[in-house]
C-alpha cells in the first residue's frame, strides 16, 4: 500500500517534471526540471530494494550530471534559449505523431505481457543490499567493471582534449588590462549596481548624482526583463535612461571616435619611445 | 505493480524522445537522452526485482557509469562548437553536410 501511494505521487511528478522539462524555453528551468525527474527516480529505486542504485543515483546524477550541465549552461550562457521558428516544415507535428505512436507501441506490448509477483529481492540479498552488488561487482561482472573504469579514464582524457584551448597570445598583464580600461569610456570601472538605490538587490540600477538611473549598473542577463532574446528593462524610469544614454551616445559619437583615436595613439607612442 | 513501472518508464522514454526530436539547444537535448537513460534504468531495476536477481541492478549501475563518461565527452563537444560558432543550436553545426 505505501509502496503504491508512492508510486503514484512520484510517477505523477516525475512524467510532469519531464514534460515541464521538454517545453520549458529556458534551459536552466529544464535542468531544474530533470533534477526533479531524477530524485523521483532514486526514491522509486530505493523503494524497489536498490538502495545502492538510488544513492548512487542521487550522487551521481543529480550532485554530478546535473552539476555539470548547469555549469556548461553557465559556460555557453543562461540566456540562450531556443528560437521557435521550425526549420524543417512540420518538425514538430511529425514529432508528436512519432511520440504518441511510440507510446501507444509500448504501452500495447508492455499490456500484451502478463509479468508475474514481483519475486522480491530478499533471498538475494541476506547480507544486504551492498555487499550482493559488491560480491556480483567483482565476481561475475569483474571483466565489464573494470572496462567500464577505462572508459571513465578515457572520458576524463577526451574531456580535458577537447576542452583545452592552445593560448594564441600571450597573456595580457596588469599593464595590458590598466591601458585597456582607460581607452574605454568608464576608466574607473562600471558603477556598482544599487549603490545609492532604495533596495540592495543586485539588479537594483545604481543612481547617479543627479538621482537619474545609471543603466550601466546592472548586467543585462538579469536586468528586470520578459523572457526571451532582447532586454527590456520595465523599470520606467530605466526605460527613460536607456533611451536618454543612446541619444548621447549618438550625438557624441563623432567627437568620442575622434578623442579615442588621439588616445589610442599616446600610449603606444610611448611605448616605443621606451 | 511492475506493470506500472514500465508504462512509467515507457512514458519517460517516450517524453526523452521527443524531447530529442523536437528541441534544437544541444543542451537540451542532450538532456532529453539522459532523460532516456534513466527510465531504461527504472525498467530495468523493476524486472531485477521481478526476477529475483541482482543483474538488473548491475546493468543499470554500468548504464550510470557509462551516461556519466558520455555526458563528459558530450558536453565538453558541445562547449568546443559553441566556441567556434557562438551558438548551443544543433541547426548551427551542419558544416559536415557540405
Amino acid at each position: 500500500m505505501g509502496e503504491a501511494i508512492t508510486f503514484w505521487v512520484l510517477a505523477v511528478v516525475s512524467v510532469t517534471a519531464a514534460l515541464g522539462m521538454v517545453f520549458s524555453r529556458r534551459a536552466v528551468y529544464s535542468a531544474l526540471m530533470l533534477a526533479v525527474v531524477m530524485l523521483s527516480l532514486a526514491v522509486l529505486y530505493a523503494v524497489q530494494d536498490a538502495p545502492f542504485l538510488a544513492v548512487v543515483q542521487v550522487i551521481v546524477y543529480t550532485g554530478a550530471v546535473l552539476m555539470l550541465f548547469l555549469f556548461v549552461l553557465m559556460l555557453v550562457g543562461v540566456d540562450s534559449s531556443d528560437s521557435l521558428v521550425e526549420t524543417i516544415k512540420g518538425q514538430r507535428f511529425y514529432a508528436a505523431i512519432a511520440g504518441l505512436g511510440f507510446a501507444a507501441l509500448l504501452g500495447l506490448a508492455i499490456g500484451n505481457v502478463a509479468l508475474g509477483a514481483p519475486k522480491g529481492l530478499a533471498e538475494v540479498t541476506k547480507a544486504g543490499n551492498v555487499p550482493a552488488v559488491a560480491e556480483l561487482i567483482f565476481t561475475r561482472y569483474v571483466f565489464a567493471f573494470e572496462v567500464a573504469s577505462a572508459l571513465l579514464i578515457t572520458a576524463a582524457l577526451a574531456a580535458m582534449v577537447l576542452a583545452h584551448r592552445e593560448r594564441l597570445r600571450a597573456k595580457p598583464t596588469q599593464k595590458d588590462l590598466s591601458r585597456d580600461r582607460f581607452l574605454t569610456d568608464n576608466p574607473a570601472g562600471l558603477p556598482g549596481p544599487g549603490t545609492y538605490a532604495r533596495h540592495n538587490a543586485i539588479d537594483m540600477p545604481a543612481l547617479l548624482p543627479d538621482g537619474s538611473v545609471s543603466p550601466l549598473s546592472v548586467s543585462p542577463v538579469i536586468a528586470r526583463h520578459e523572457s526571451g532574446a532582447v532586454v527590456r528593462p520595465t523599470d520606467p524610469e530605466m526605460v527613460k535612461s536607456y533611451v536618454a544614454a543612446a541619444r548621447e551616445r549618438d550625438a557624441e559619437e563623432e567627437s568620442m571616435s575622434l578623442t579615442r583615436e588621439a588616445e589610442a595613439e599616446t600610449p603606444g607612442g610611448e611605448k616605443e619611445e621606451k | 505493480m511492475t506493470t506500472h513501472y514500465l508504462v512509467l518508464s515507457a512514458l519517460l522514454f517516450t517524453i526523452g524522445g521527443i524531447g530529442v526530436l523536437v528541441r534544437r539547444n544541444a543542451i537540451v537535448v542532450f538532456m532529453s537522452v539522459e532523460l532516456m537513460l534513466n527510465s531504461c534504468n527504472l525498467a530495468f531495476v523493476a524486472f531485477s526485482r521481478m526476477h529475483g536477481n541482482l543483474d538488473g541492478q548491475l546493468m543499470a549501475f554500468f548504464v550510470m557509469v557509462v551516461a556519466a563518461a558520455e555526458v563528459v565527452v558530450g558536453l565538453a563537444i558541445i562547449v568546443t562548437i559553441f566556441r567556434t560558432r557562438r551558438s548551443a543550436s544543433v541547426d548551427d553545426a551542419n558544416l559536415l553536410k557540405y
